[in-house]
C-alpha cells in the first residue's frame, strides 16, 4: 500500500498542467456536490438498513428469523452494478414496470427517473447495508445481556433500551461498518456508471481514459485517500476513551408477538426480497436466455474465483492480525501506519492496480537489467504475487474493521488474569485473544472473500495468463454492452459468494446453541 | 470449546492449504518452452477475438497468449514493462487509444505493403504503426413508428427545433461518443462542433444512457423517436427481434458537405508493441487478420463492417445498405479527444 501511495502522491509531480487545469477547475466543481451527496447519503441509508435488521434479528424472535438472518447478508454477494443494471432494466422507461403505468393510467404515467443520483443512492445502499448489518449484528449478539438487564431494572422500555443502551456499546462495530460503506461508494465505479451519475471516480476515470492524464487522475486519487484517513481518523478519536468490553453472557431474545412479529417478517422479508432474491431471480432468468454462453471453461473460471478469494481471504486476515497487533504495541505511528494500510479501500481499482504495477514493473525492470533472466519478470507476469499484492493494498480495510472493533471486546482485565496465569506473547495471544476474536475473524475472512470474488478493475489488469476468473467473464461481456449475457458469470460470482455467508452462518448457530446449552 | 473452534477454523486452513500449493507451480508455469508464444495484449473482446486466434494456432501451428483487459490499465501495463513487456501485439476497440498508444512510441511502424495494400489509408495510422481491422459506424437510429426518414439529414441536424424532446444519446464518457465529436471538430471547427452539441443536448428526451441497447430501446419504447448508436448495438436487438421497431440512417451523405461528409467511423485495430521479441510472427498473424480469410469473420462475429474493402460485410450488415463514411484519418479521433471531451462538458452534454 505504501509504494502505491508513493505512485499516488508521484501523480503530483508529473501533472500535466491542461489537463489538470480542466478537471480541477471545470469538471471537479460539476461532480463535487453529487460524491458529496452519495457520501452522505449512501452510509446514512445503510446505517439505518444495517443497524435496524440487526437489532430485530440480534435481541429478538419473530417468525422466520433463522433464515432472514442468513439472507440478509446476500446482497453483499451481488456485484453494485449487476444490481444497478438489473433494477434500470426493470424501473426505466423502457422497463415492465413504467411500460405496465403507462397501460394502465395512460402516457403521462411515470416513476421518478431510476438514473439520477437518488436511484444511484438506494441502489448502493440496498447493495452495502450487509456490511453494517453483519459487524453491527456482531456486536448487539455479544454485548451481553447484563447491562440491557441493567437498563430494564431502570425503568427503560425496549425502544429506550435500543437508543441508550445496545446502540452506544456498539457503537465502534456500526462505525466500522458505516466507514467501509463510505470508503466503497466513494471508490465505486461501476454502479455510478451505470446510471451515467458523475463522482469524482467518474473524473478520476475520465481524466485518465478520455484525456489520457494519469497523473491528474492520481491527483484526483489522493483526495480520496485523504478523505477516507480524515475520516476514519475523526471516528477512532471519538472512541478513544471508552471501553466496550462485554458483560454477562449472551442476551435472551426477547420474542415478538401478534402484529409486531408479523410486521417485523414482512418488512424484512421486503427488504430482501428487493435487494437479494429479485435481482438474483432476474439474473438467473438472463443466464438461462443465454445459458449457450456456459461451457467447460466456465468450471475453471469458477475455481480461478474461489482460489483467488480464498488466497486473499487468507493472506489478509493474517495481514489485519498483525496490523492489530501493531496498533496496539507501536502507538501513534503504528496507529497511523495502520490508517494508511486501510486507505486503499477508497481509491477506485484500476487506479490502484496501477499505481502498484507501474513501481513493479520499474523495480522487475531494474532487477532484470542487473541480472538478466533471474526470476523477478516471472514473479511479475506469470505469479500470482502481483495480484494478491494488489487485493493486499485494496481490501486491508475489510479485513481491519471488524477485527479492530473485536479486539475492543478483551478487557484489560481478561489481559492481566491470564498474565497472572503465566501466559505470555504468543501463547496469551493465542489461548486468549484468538478464541474471542474468533466471531470478528470469520466475518472478517468472509467480507474478503466475497470482495476479491466480486472485484475487477485488479484482476484485470494485473493477474497472469490463464487466471481469468469469473468477474472478468463479466467484464468480457459487459464491455460491449452485452449486459444480460453477463448474467451468467454474474449468477456464479453470487452463488460461490454464497458459499462463506452459508458456512459463517451454520458456525455462528453453531456457536449459539452451545452458550444457550 | 478449544475443540470446537479449532473444527471451525479446519475448514478454512485446508482451503489455505489448497490454494497455497495452486500458487506454488503458477511460478514456475510457462518456462523454458521452445516454441514461445505470441503474446496479445487486447481490448477487444475475449469472445470476439479469441475463436479467430484459435483457428489461426490451428492452421499455422502458431501458440498465442490472448490477455483481455481495458485499455487505459493495458496501456499503462505496456508502458510500465517497458522494453521487458511480454507483449507482440496490441487489439483495442477504437482508434483513439492506438492514437495514444502509437504517441507513446508503444508501437512500431510497419512498412508493409501488404497490409497497406488491404487497409485503407483513413483506416491506419499515417506511419503505419497501428491498422484497422474492423470498422465501428456510428450513426443515427429513428423509430419506423415515428419519424419519417425524409425528416433526417445530418448528425447537425439532430439539433434542429423539430427534434426537440425526441433525442436520445449515450454519455459523453464513451470512447465512441469522444469519436465522433473529435472528427467533428476536425470537419468543421470547434465553434460548430459546439453549437451543434449544445443543440443536440437542448433536444434530449431524457438524461443520456450508459449505453446505446439503453438509447435503442427507449426509441422501441417511444421514450424518445431519434438517436446515435453503433450500429452492431442495433444488429444484436434485429437479431432477436426481426420486427424491432427502429432502423439506421446514413447521415452525411451529400457530397457537397465537403470535409463534413460521411458516416462517423471507428476502427477496432492492432499494432506491433516496440517490445515486441517476435515482431515476424507478430506480422504474419497481422497480415493474416487484415486479409481476405479473417476479415468476414472478424467484422462479422461483432456485426461491424470489414476494414479491408475486399471482403463484404456479413448478409445481416449488408441489408442496411451501404455508405459514404467520413474519410478523415481515424487517428485525428484520438489527437482531437481531450478536446472534444472539454467541448462536451462546456455543452453540458454529461
Amino acid at each position: 500500500m505504501g509504494m502505491a501511495l508513493v505512485s499516488v502522491l508521484l501523480g503530483w509531480l508529473n501533472l500535466d498542467t491542461e489537463s489538470a487545469r480542466y478537471v480541477w477547475g471545470t469538471a471537479l466543481p460539476r461532480v463535487l456536490p453529487t460524491t458529496v451527496v452519495l457520501a452522505i447519503a449512501v452510509p446514512a441509508l445503510a446505517g439505518v438498513l444495517g443497524v435496524a435488521t440487526a437489532w430485530l434479528v440480534a435481541v429478538h424472535d419473530f417468525p422466520g428469523r433463522r433464515m432472514l438472518e442468513v439472507l440478509l447478508v446476500v446482497p453483499l454477494a451481488i456485484p453494485a452494478y449487476l444490481l444497478a443494471t438489473v433494477y434500470i432494466g426493470w424501473l426505466d422507461y423502457a422497463g415492465p414496470v413504467q411500460t405496465a403505468l403507462r397501460g394502465w393510467f395512460g402516457a403521462g404515467a411515470a416513476l421518478p427517473p431510476i438514473r439520477s443520483t437518488g436511484g444511484a443512492a438506494i441502489t448502493l445502499a440496498l447493495a452495502l447495508y450487509p456490511y453494517v448489518y453483519l459487524l453491527a449484528r456482531g456486536a448487539f449478539a455479544s454485548q451481553g445481556q447484563r447491562a440491557l438487564e441493567v437498563g430494564q431494572s431502570l425503568g427503560m422500555n425496549r425502544w429506550q433500551g435500543f437508543w441508550r443502551i445496545g446502540l452506544p456499546l456498539a457503537r465502534p462495530w456500526i462505525a466500522g461498518g458505516l466507514l467501509l460503506v463510505l470508503m466503497e461508494t466513494l471508490a465505486d465505479f461501476g454502479a455510478v456508471a451505470t446510471f451515467n451519475v458523475d463522482t469524482l471516480t467518474v473524473s478520476i476515470y475520465q481524466a485518465w481514459f478520455a484525456l489520457f492524464s494519469l497523473p491528474t487522475a492520481l491527483s484526483l486519487a489522493s483526495v480520496l485517500v485523504l478523505v477516507a484517513g480524515l475520516v476514519a481518523l475523526a471516528e477512532r478519536r471519538t472512541r478513544q476513551q471508552r471501553g466496550y468490553a462485554a458483560t454477562g453472557h449472551q442476551a435472551r431474545r426477547l420474542p415478538l408477538r401478534g402484529a409486531a412479529a408479523w410486521a417485523t417478517t414482512f418488512s424484512l422479508g421486503l427488504l430482501v426480497l428487493i435487494a437479494a432474491l429479485g435481482p438474483i431471480a432476474q439474473l438467473l432468468v438472463w443466464a438461462v436466455q443465454h445459458v449457450g454462453d456456459f461451457d467447460q471453461r466456465y468450471w475453471r473460471f469458477a475455481a480461478n474465483s474461489l482460489s483467488l478469494s480464498a488466497m486473499a481471504a487468507g493472506a489478509l486476515l493474517a495481514g489485519a492480525l498483525a496490523l492489530a497487533g501493531l496498533q496496539s504495541r507501536a502507538g501513534r505511528g503504528g496507529r497511523m501506519l495502520a490508517q494508511l494500510a486501510q486507505s486503499g479501500y477508497a481509491v477506485p481499482g484500476a487506479v490502484l492496480a496501477v499505481a502498484l504495477f507501474t513501481p513493479l514493473a520499474w523495480l522487475s525492470n531494474a532487477l532484470n537489467g542487473a541480472t538478466p533472466n533471474t526470476w523477478a519478470p516471472i514473479l511479475l507476469h506469470t505469479s500470482l504475487a502481483t495480484v494478491l499484492l494488489a487485493y493486499f493494498a485494496r481490501f486491508m480495510a475489510v479485513a481491519s474493521q471488524p477485527i479492530e472493533a473485536g479486539q475492543l471486546r478483551i478487557t484489560p482485565a481478561l489481559r492481566d488474569a491470564a498474565r497472572s496465569l503465566g501466559l505470555q506473547g504468543f501463547q496469551l495471544w493465542r489461548s486468549v485473544h484468538l478464541p474471542l476474536l474468533r466471531p470478528a475473524l470469520l466475518a472478517a475472512a468472509m467480507l474478503v472473500f466475497i470482495d476479491v470474488m466480486k472485484e475487477l478493475p485488479m484482476t484485470l489488469m494485473t493477474r497472469p495468463y490463464g487466471w481469468d476468473t469469473l468477474a472478468i467473464r463479466v467484464f468480457e461481456m459487459t464491455a460491449e454492452g452485452e449486459w444480460e449475457r453477463a448474467a451468467v458469470p454474474g449468477i456464479g460470482i453470487v452463488l460461490l459468494g454464497l458459499l462463506p455467508v452459508a458456512w459463517l452462518m451454520r458456525v455462528s448457530n453453531m456457536r449459539g446453541a452451545k452458550h444457550a446449552a | 470449546m478449544f475443540r470446537a473452534n479449532f473444527l471451525a477454523f479446519r475448514p478454512l486452513l485446508a482451503l489455505l492449504a489448497a490454494c497455497s500449493a495452486i500458487l506454488l507451480p503458477a511460478c514456475g508455469q510457462q518456462q523454458a518452452t521452445d516454441d514461445e508464444p505470441l503474446v496479445i495484449y487486447s481490448s477487444r473482446n475475449e469472445q470476439l477475438i479469441k475463436p479467430l486466434l484459435d483457428q489461426y494456432s490451428r492452421d499455422t501451428g502458431q501458440a498465442i497468449e490472448l490477455i483481455t483487459g481495458k485499455e487505459g490499465p493495458m496501456l499503462q501495463r505496456l508502458r510500465a514493462e517497458g522494453a521487458q513487456s511480454p507483449a507482440d501485439m496490441l487489439i483495442t476497440v477504437d482508434a483513439g487509444n492506438l492514437w495514444k498508444a502509437a504517441d507513446d512510441d508503444l508501437l512500431r511502424p510497419l512498412d508493409d505493403a501488404e497490409l497497406l495494400g488491404n487497409i485503407p489509408a483513413h483506416l491506419r495510422d499515417p506511419q503505419g504503426r497501428w491498422f484497422g481491422l474492423s470498422v465501428r459506424a456510428r450513426t443515427i437510429a429513428y423509430s419506423t413508428e415515428r419519424v419519417q426518414p425524409n425528416d433526417l439529414s445530418t448528425y447537425a441536424a439532430l439539433g434542429e427545433q423539430q427534434w426537440k424532446d425526441r433525442v436520445c444519446l449515450r454519455t459523453s464518457k464513451k470512447v465512441y461518443n469522444q469519436s465522433l465529436v473529435a472528427m467533428m471538430i476536425a470537419a468543421e471547427g470547434k465553434d460548430a462542433a459546439q453549437a451543434t452539441v449544445e443543440a443536440w443536448v437542448a433536444n434530449l428526451a431524457t438524461d443520456p444512457f450508459a449505453n446505446d441497447t439503453a438509447v435503442l430501446e427507449a426509441i422501441a419504447a417511444g421514450q424518445c423517436d431519434v438517436g446515435i448508436v453503433n450500429t452492431y448495438y442495433f444488429g444484436r436487438l434485429q437479431k432477436q427481434d426481426p420486427d424491432f421497431p427502429v432502423a439506421l440512417f446514413w447521415p452525411n451523405q451529400d457530397s457537397a458537405l465537403g470535409d463534413n461528409r460521411g458516416v462517423h467511423v471507428n476502427v477496432s485495430g492492432a499494432g506491433i508493441t516496440q517490445a515486441a521479441d517476435q515482431a515476424d510472427a507478430a506480422l504474419a498473424l497481422l497480415r493474416w487478420l487484415a486479409g481476405a480469410q479473417a476479415q468476414g469473420r472478424f467484422a462479422g462475429d461483432n456485426l461491424e463492417f470489414p476494414a479491408n474493402p475486399a471482403v463484404e460485410p456479413v448478409p445481416q450488415v449488408q441489408a442496411w445498405g451501404s455508405f459514404a463514411p467520413s474519410l478523415i484519418n481515424v487517428s485525428t479521433a484520438g489527437r482531437l479527444q481531450a478536446d472534444a471531451v472539454k467541448l462536451m462538458e462546456r455543452a453540458g452534454y454529461r
